[in-house]
């Protein structure tokens, strides 16, 4: 690749892209997610065989290949999706995808394979048709499908780095942060802090000093969100892009992308962003000749959901241990070695190149005041489309639920929404007129969060999660507050104990008493926001946690010591239960009824997993 | 000068001043265990927290560690601060019920007993000692390694240290390992049900 050395020469040459962008268009093309998702559910072997039948069949010049990142209808893996129909391919077997790729060269649709609601027959020809999608505004995600992101040039076919074009034509960037300020985007990460404000304080910052630092936060350890793991393997570009126009604005010469190890994906395509933006000339000393300097460096988390807090994953760069520190001083004054820093979220550096290519007016219109733009969430647990949906600030929960996400699986009603991740609460069915933004959220006793959404069925036992998310809060607690580590522990130790049959009703009200405590005395937000799920599920489901207590009693069937599996008339006596039992605690001949003995039953789930006959009760 | 209010009164304090600081230098009393003067305040013990404003979303901060600034309305004594202290000392009882310090500060609080269950740690991890090795015995043998439940205060890999001059100012300074009040009457705990403690191994 050729060096651009000049803002003249770097705009002729994405306007030769662009314009060349309809000659790479003229053939289908097969769009395969290729993202940790994907791979997970078998999208390699996809990939596979579609390189071997166009190999075999001389198919080059015919059609073409494009793996990305998420999509987001992760559920509905290994897809292929067919441009530029848009026709949506989802959970292929291996020996479909010759009949999809020929369908893709003859321009007709596979009526058999093509995507159709649960139990329906209607076939969705048009992705943009499918209801998941449509109730979608895929501001941010919609971009994943249309570029393959370790290629540079699909990502400036795409738009990329016009951006950063304005704001090195317009060469003001106290410009930049007005427009991010009248914007009105606010952090992604969590607390909601208008981000054109934060620019502004770190621009204003430290004066005398020259250096002055951005960090993208991609830590991302909220349990079942992956919301930014996508962005960042999906588009790293446009997260250099964010980062780099925000280096502009307060200042900074250099960057650092926090990433938990745990991604080496997203790590392993932003390296090689990275790499393509320096080669370019996009990073590095004297930028196109502006004499802005910027360097982005990539550091690796090392397995602590407390780096994810500011001033913990400070330490961490700085190669200390990840454990936060008292707030004032912000890191806005005293970051990174002391000096000026800025540390935004993954999704909200993405937005950065939104906000300045279409102007913050046009930005500001979706959403609600106050809470502008769309948001990223994972939508998961016991729901139909689970996935990453992207909606507007102040959209209904229960559209998400719904419309979006399908319904719950099953026959089960759902009973509750989790957002926000281990520091966040629930919100019970009953209030899904509820609209997702921070203030609404923060009134019902939960948080935004990064954008985790977890939906819980009746099935689902609400002690049983409080319990769940206790154990993980206490394990990443870094320790140093007593009360948080203590409170933690403790407060595990009474949801144990009435999951196991053990409680009384004087825990409910140490658990209640221990929960402020832990919330009020706690230095840094793992601490602070810990006792949510407990307070929001003690509010909403008092009645759960009363019938563990005191009728010893599990209403979902989860808690194990209280429940207890049997088998019922259905059965058939075909053996399968008896053979996965590993306590062999199933005991039957064939063709007769089998019986469970319970004192050996363990509940771990087995027998039922492999009963066809729905023969197994949980009581 | 920094011009805030504690408990209602306007006081004066030099730029630079924590809200403890402040508390101390006009008489206001604020239980601590791990400030120590001398030593570079922390924020680990919780005890010290006061309450800022008295709108309904204030938080607790540690005074300690919490600089003074202008105009700030401090309460050392709110309804919020005094629950917190009940309950701090309450889960310190349930954890080190040997320490003569926690039990002291404990009854002065009217806590004569815990609603947890008992454990018998011998290191509630303040970190005094921590900072008496690398602030005032300029050795720096110990840290804080691990978090969570598996945090602990020892040498690295738990190896006989190098830089260990066995002065003994970690023990001299231990608030867990006390019998008596004062720190020169000194005795060590008893050694039933001690948990395993890397400083065993200095």
């Amino acid at each position: 690749m050729i060096k651009i050395s000049s803002l003249d020469e770097f705009i002729d040459f994405r306007h030769r892209i662009l314009s060349e962008k309809e000659a790479h268009y003229d053939k289908p093309t097969l769009v395969v997610c290729g993202g940790t998702g994907g791979q997970a559910s078998g999208s390699n072997d996809v990939i596979r065989i579609i390189k071997r039948h166009i190999l075999e069949h001389n198919l080059q010049e015919k059609i073409a290949l494009r793996i990305t990142g998420c999509h987001g209808l992760c559920q509905m893996d290994p897809f292929i999706l067919v441009e530029p129909g848009l026709q949506f391919y989802p959970k292929l077997k291996m020996k479909d995808v010759p009949q999809v790729i020929e369908a893709a060269l003859g321009n007709y649709t596979v009526e058999k394979l093509i995507y159709k609601e649960l139990d329906e027959q209607k076939c969705y020809e048009c992705q943009k048709d499918i209801p998941f999608f449509k109730g979608q505004t895929r501001t941010l995600l919609g971009n994943n499908q249309k570029l393959d992101p370790i290629r540079i040039l699909d990502y400036i076919e795409q738009g990329g780095y016009a951006a950063l074009e304005k704001v090195l034509s317009n060469g003001d960037p106290e410009w930049i942060i007005r427009e991010v300020q009248e914007s009105g985007l606010r952090g992604r990460g969590g607390a909601g802090f208008p981000t054109g404000k934060k620019w502004e304080l770190a621009r204003n910052s430290g004066n005398e000093q020259k250096q002055k630092y951005i960090i993208c936060n991609a830590d991302e350890g909220d349990p079942g969100a992956y919301m930014d793991r996508s962005l960042l393997e999906g588009n790293p570009h446009a997260i250099i892009e964010g980062m780099l126009i925000a280096g502009i604005a307060i200042g900074a010469t250099q960057g650092f992308i926090y990433v938990r190890s745990e991604y080496p994906l997203a790590i392993k395509h932003a390296l090689i962003a990275l790499r393509q933006a320096q080669d370019l000339g996009l990073l590095g000393e004297d930028i196109l000749n502006t004499g802005i300097d910027f360097n982005i460096e990539i550091v690796r988390g090392a397995g602590a959901f407390v780096c994810g807090e500011e001033t913990a994953l400070i330490k961490s760069i700085e190669g200390f241990r990840g454990e936060p520190v008292q707030r004032p001083p912000y890191p806005i004054e005293f970051g990174l070695w002391q000096k000026p820093t800025c540390i935004n979220n993954v999704e909200t550096l993405i937005n950065i190149p939104v906000i300045i290519n279409r102007g913050a007016k046009e930005y500001a219109k979706v959403g609600l005041p106050n809470n502008t733009g769309t948001k990223v969430f994972s939508l998961v647990g016991k729901i139909k489309n689970t996935g990453l949906v992207e909606v507007p600030l102040g959209t209904k929960i229960s559209k998400v639920v719904n419309d979006i996400g399908g319904g719950s699986i099953g026959n089960t009603k759902i009973k509750a929404v989790q957002t926000g991740g281990p520091s966040g609460g629930c919100i019970p069915a009953n209030m899904f007129d509820l609209s997702i933004d921070y203030e609404s959220l923060a009134n019902a006793g939960s948080i935004m969060g990064s954008g985790g959404m977890i939906v819980m069925d009746e099935k689902t036992c609400m002690v049983d999660v409080a319990r769940y998310f206790m154990i993980f809060l206490k394990d990443e607690s870094c320790g140093k507050c007593f009360t948080c580590r203590k409170g933690t522990q403790r407060m595990y130790e009474i949801l144990d104990d009435i999951s196991a049959g053990n409680g009384s009703i004087e825990q409910l009200d140490i658990l209640d008493e221990l929960a402020h405590v832990v919330k009020d005395t706690s230095m840094c937000g793992l601490g602070q926001t810990a006792p949510n799920p407990v307070l929001s599920t003690l509010k909403y489901f008092r009645d759960e946690y009363v019938e563990h207590i005191k009728n010893r009693r599990c209403p979902a069937g989860v808690c194990k010591a209280l429940i207890t599996y049997s088998i019922n008339e259905n059965c058939t006596g075909c053996l399968r239960c008896l053979r996965s039992c590993p306590e062999g605690a199933i005991t039957g001949e064939k063709k007769e009824l089998h019986r469970i003995d319970a004192s050996l039953c363990i509940r771990c789930g087995a027998c039922i997993t492999v009963c066809n006959f729905d023969a197994i009760d949980v009581e | 000068m920094i011009h805030l209010t504690i408990n209602g009164l306007n006081i004066s304090v030099e730029q630079g001043a924590t809200l403890l600081d402040a508390a101390r230098l006009y008489g206001i009393p604020i239980p601590t265990i791990c400030s120590m003067e001398g030593l570079s305040p922390y924020g680990a013990c919780r005890l010290c927290v006061v309450q800022i404003g008295e709108e309904k979303n204030t938080k607790l901060v540690s005074s300690c560690t919490y600089l003074a600034q202008d105009g700030q309305n401090v309460l050392t004594d709110s309804p919020r601060v005094i629950r917190a202290r009940k309950m701090i000392l309450e889960l310190m009882l349930a954890s080190c019920p040997q320490s003569r310090i926690i039990q002291d500060l404990a009854s002065e609080h009217d806590i004569y007993g815990h609603r947890f269950k008992q454990e018998f740690e011998d290191c509630f991890l303040c970190g005094l000692c921590v900072r008496m090795c690398e602030e005032q015995m300029m050795a720096g043998a110990i840290d804080f390694k691990g978090r969570g439940e598996t945090r602990s205060i020892g040498t690295p890999f738990n190896m006989k240290s190098d830089a260990c001059r066995m002065c003994g100012g970690c023990i001299y300074i231990c608030p867990a390992c006390q019998l008596s009040g004062s720190n020169t009457d000194l005795k060590k705990a008893p050694l039933n049900e001690r948990s395993e403690t890397s400083l065993d191994s200095v």
